[in-house]
C-alpha cells in the first residue's frame, strides 16, 4: 500500500492577499471579477457550462462573465448584488480572498464589511464617467477604514476608444481624491482595463501601448500582503483558557488566541488588561510546538510566568506601549441598521473577546460623503450613516486608536433584544489622523 | 515569526479556523461538531484538536446518517471518534423512514431528507452552536454565507438578513430557540483542504484514494451497487478504476474515474480538474440552478 502522505517537494511557500472590490452600479465590477477568476482559470469547466447556457437563455451572444458571481436568484432575477459575496483564486505565487461587496442600497454596510479585513480595495470607475459621487463616497469609506492600498481601476476604455487623455485625466481626479483622504500616492495604483475585453487585467491590453504599469494581476500578486497591524505593538485578546487538568499538566493554563497585532516571544514583558497586572511570557506555542515568536494573525496559546487570574475579555499586551483602559470612548460610528440610533440608546459593544453594555452619549458631526467633511450634529443616525459618537460602557476596556492598531481599535455596537448588528465602531476618528500626503 | 514575515496561506487561514473555534467555546453553551467522516468534516476535527491542546475538543460530533454508507467510512468515524475520546451522537433517517415522519423519495437520494433529522438533533440536545464544513468556494449560493450564520427555530437561513461580519470580531448572539451554523473552514478552497491535508498528514477514508469499485453510470457519474438501488434497467455493472471527491449518501453520490493513490496525485488531479466538485459527483446540487440556496433556507447544512 502506498503512503498516501509521502510528500513532495512543494515549491516556495504561497501567501495569502485579502482583498476587496467596490464600485457604482454599471460599472461593470461583477464583470471584472469573473473576468479575475477565469483568466486564472478558477473557473471550472461545470461553472462556464452553466454561464453559457444561462447566456443563451437571455439572448447574448457571448458569455456574461458577471453571471459567474451573481449568486442568489433575487440577484439573478433583478440582474443586482445584494450581499458581500467571497470570491477566491490563487496564482504560483499567491491565494486571493476577495471579498466582492456591491455598489448600491446597503454600499456603507457592504463595503464597510469588505474593507474590515481587506490589505487592499481595488475601486472601479467607469472610464466614460470617471470619478462620480459613488466613487467618493466608496474612497472615504476606505480610508475610513484603513484599507492600506487602494487600486483604481479605469473601467470599459474600449468605450473610450482606448484614450489617454480621457484615463489620464481620471487619474489625476482620483489622486486628488485620495490624497485627501490621507493615501500616499505610493499606495495608489490607477489601472486602465477593460474588464470585457480582458484588457489589463490578467493580461496586457494589446489597446494601451502607453500604459507601462501592472496589470492587475501583477499588482494584486505583488503588494505585500501584511497590513500595518504587524509593526503595532503587541496585543493578544484573550479568547479561551486551556486547562487540560490532567496529572501531567495539572498547573497548565494556556491563554488561547489570535495575535491581535505586532510579535511576541518568550520572556517579553507584558500586562494584563484591563487589570493591569504586569508579567512575563514563558512560552508561546500552538498545537505543533512552542515558538520562537508568533506575529500578528497568527492563533497562538501564551503561557505567563505568574500565576494570575486571567480569563476570556482579557487583554495580554506589550507593557512597554500598553492601549489606554477607559470607559469613555470617543468613536466613529458606520450605522448599519434600518433601526435609527438615538443618544441615549443602551446597546452591547463587543470590543475584541469582550461583550460589555454601552450607553450611547451625544452624538458628534456628520460625515458628509460627497465633500468628506464633517458637518452638523445629527439628531439621530439612519442606515449608512457615519457620525462621531461619545461611549460610555459599562466595564473599563484597552482601546487603540483605530488608526494605530485596526484590530484592536475596532468594535460592534449590538442591538440586544434582536442580538443584530447594528454599527462598526472605529476608536477615534481615523479619517482626521490619516497620514499626509505622502 | 517576525515582523515582515509573513503567514503562508495554510497557516492564515488554518490561525483563521482554530480563531472561530475559540470564539464558539467562549461564547457558546452547548456546541457541536456535524461529522459525515467525509475530508472536510475531518479537517474540521483535526482544526479542533489543534485548537485546544493540550486539553480534549470540549464539543461532541453528530452525524446525520442517511443509511446508505460506505463501510469504510463508518468504520473510520468509529475509529476516530475512539482514539480522540469524543462523544459521537447519530441522528437516522432510517428511523424516520421506519416510523412515517419522512418517506423515501421517488429517486431514492436520501440527502435531501436529512433536514429533520438534523434540526430534531439540534433541538433535542439544545445545541446552540453547530459547526459545519461548508466552504465558500463550492457554490455560489454559499459564497454569501457567513463563518457565523443565524438560524430561526425552524433552522432556515434568510439571506436577506444575514449580520454584517467585520474583521475578526464575530456576532453568535441568538435568541432561544435559535442556533448558530459555524463555518470554520469558510476562506478555503477544495486545494486548501488537500494540501493541508497533506501537510498534516491527515487520515482519511480510503475511498478518497483509486481503488476498484464495481459501479454503474448514470447521469454521467459513476454510482456504486448498494442498498440504495441501481443498477436498474439498462444500467449494468462495471469494475473501474475510481475514487470519491465527497463523501455523502450513496444513493446520489458519485465516484470519478482516478488512478490516484496518493494525495500527491489526488492534487494534480484537482489542479487539473475540469469540475467542481459538487457539479461532478452531487446529484442533489444539481436538481435545479438554485437546489442549494433552496435546500440551506430550509436549515439543510
Amino acid at each position: 500500500m502506498v503512503d498516501p502522505h509521502r510528500p513532495r517537494d512543494t515549491g516556495r511557500p504561497r501567501d495569502l492577499l485579502r482583498f476587496a472590490t467596490a464600485g457604482s452600479v454599471d460599472d461593470g465590477k461583477s464583470t471584472l471579477v469573473g473576468r479575475l477568476l477565469y483568466d486564472t482559470k478558477s473557473v471550472l469547466a461545470d461553472q462556464i457550462e452553466a454561464v453559457q447556457r444561462a447566456s443563451v437563455d437571455k439572448g447574448l451572444s457571448t458569455p456574461d462573465l458577471s453571471l459567474l458571481v451573481d449568486g442568489l436568484r433575487a440577484e439573478r432575477e433583478q440582474g443586482i448584488t445584494i450581499d458581500v459575496a467571497y470570491r477566491y483564486f490563487g496564482t504560483p505565487t499567491r491565494e486571493f480572498v476577495l471579498a466582492d461587496t456591491p455598489g448600491h442600497v446597503q454600499y456603507t454596510r457592504n463595503t464597510v464589511t469588505g474593507a474590515s479585513t481587506a490589505e487592499l480595495a481595488v475601486l472601479l470607475v467607469d472610464a466614460r464617467h470617471g470619478v462620480v459621487s459613488q466613487t467618493r463616497r466608496h474612497a472615504a469609506v476606505l480610508a475610513l477604514l484603513r484599507v492600506p492600498r487602494l487600486v483604481l481601476a479605469i473601467n470599459k476604455i474600449d468605450l473610450v476608444d482606448y484614450d489617454e487623455g480621457a484615463i489620464t485625466a481620471i487619474a489625476k481626479d482620483f489622486g486628488e481624491l485620495a490624497r485627501s483622504l490621507g493615501f500616499a500616492d505610493s499606495d495608489v495604483q490607477t489601472i486602465p482595463v477593460s474588464a470585457l475585453v480582458g484588457d489589463n487585467v490578467a493580461q496586457r491590453g494589446a489597446h494601451t501601448p502607453w500604459y507601462e504599469g501592472p496589470t492587475l494581476l501583477e499588482h494584486l500578486e505583488s503588494v505585500p500582503v501584511e497590513g500595518p497591524d504587524a509593526g503595532a505593538p503587541f496585543r493578544l485578546p484573550v479568547q479561551y483558557v486551556i486547562r487540560p487538568r490532567t496529572e501531567q499538566l495539572h498547573d497548565y493554563r494556556g491563554y488561547a488566541g489570535q495575535v491581535a497585532s505586532g510579535t511576541v516571544r518568550a520572556g517579553d514583558e507584558v500586562v494584563v488588561l484591563p487589570d493591569g497586572i504586569r508579567t512575563t511570557v514563558a512560552e508561546v506555542r500552538t498545537a505543533d510546538g512552542p515558538l520562537a515568536s508568533a506575529g500578528a494573525g497568527l492563533s497562538v496559546t501564551v503561557l505567563l510566568t505568574d500565576d494570575i487570574d486571567v480569563s476570556r475579555g482579557a487583554m495580554i499586551a506589550a507593557a512597554g506601549d500598553p492601549p489606554p483602559v477607559s470607559d469613555e470612548i470617543d468613536a466613529t460610528l458606520c450605522w448599519l441598521a434600518e433601526k435609527p440610533l438615538v443618544p441615549g440608546a443602551r446597546l452591547l459593544l463587543k470590543h475584541g473577546t469582550r461583550t460589555t453594555q454601552v450607553i450611547v452619549g451625544a452624538l458628534g458631526s456628520l460625515l458628509d460623503p460627497e465633500t468628506v467633511r464633517f458637518v452638523d450634529t445629527p439628531e439621530q443616525l439612519a442606515i449608512n450613516d457615519i457620525a462621531r459618537v461619545s461611549l460610555r460602557t459599562a466595564d473599563p476596556l484597552p482601546v487603540d486608536a483605530y488608526a494605530r492598531v485596526r484590530t484592536t481599535g475596532g468594535f460592534l455596537l449590538i442591538d440586544p433584544p434582536t442580538g443584530n448588528t447594528l454599527a462598526a465602531g472605529l476608536v477615534g476618528d481615523p479619517l482626521a489622523l490619516a497620514p499626509a500626503t505622502g | 515569526m517576525t515582523p515582515g514575515v509573513t503567514l503562508d496561506a495554510l497557516d492564515a487561514l488554518e490561525s483563521e479556523a482554530i480563531h472561530v473555534f475559540r470564539e464558539v467555546a467562549g461564547e457558546f453553551d452547548r456546541p457541536v461538531i456535524l461529522f459525515s467522516g467525509g475530508k472536510d468534516s475531518t479537517l474540521l476535527v483535526h482544526l479542533a484538536v489543534k485548537a485546544f491542546a493540550p486539553a480534549p475538543v470540549p464539543f461532541p460530533l453528530l452525524h446525520v446518517d442517511t443509511g446508505h454508507n460506505y463501510p469504510e467510512v463508518i468504520a473510520f468515524r468509529d475509529a476516530l471518534v475512539e482514539r480522540l475520546g469524543l462523544r459521537l451522537e447519530v441522528a437516522k433517517v432510517e428511523d424516520y423512514l421506519a416510523d412515517g415522519r419522512l418517506v423515501e423519495r421517488a429517486d431514492g437520494i436520501r440527502n435531501p431528507l436529512q433536514t429533520q433529522p438534523l434540526l430534531d438533533a439540534i433541538t433535542d440536545n439544545r445545541f446552540d452552536a453547530v459547526f459545519g464544513g461548508g466552504r465558500r468556494d463550492e457554490e455560489r449560493a454559499r459564497a454569501k454565507e457567513r463563518i457565523m450564520s443565524l438560524r430561526d427555530a425552524f433552522g432556515r437561513w434568510d439571506p436577506r438578513k444575514q449580520r454584517p461580519e467585520l474583521w475578526n470580531l464575530y456576532n453568535g448572539r441568538h435568541a432561544p430557540g435559535e442556533h448558530v451554523r459555524v463555518f470554520p473552514i469558510s476562506n478555503w478552497t477544495e486545494l486548501d483542504v488537500w494540501r493541508y491535508i497533506q501537510r498534516e498528514r491527515i487520515e482519511l477514508p480510503d475511498i478518497y484514494f483509486a481503488h476498484q469499485r464495481q459501479v454503474f453510470a448514470r447521469d454521467g457519474m459513476w454510482l456504486a451497487e448498494g442498498p440504495w438501488g441501481g443498477p436498474r434497467g439498462s444500467e449494468t455493472l462495471e469494475s473501474r478504476t475510481v475514487r470519491y471527491r465527497t463523501v455523502g449518501d450513496g444513493s446520489c453520490t458519485g465516484a470519478v474515474e482516478s488512478s490516484a493513490t496518493t494525495l500527491d496525485e489526488v492534487i494534480a488531479e484537482v489542479t487539473a480538474s475540469r469540475l467542481t466538485e459538487r457539479g461532478a459527483t452531487r446529484a442533489d446540487d444539481r436538481m435545479s440552478e438554485a437546489a442549494m440556496e433552496d435546500r440551506k433556507k430550509e436549515g439543510y447544512f
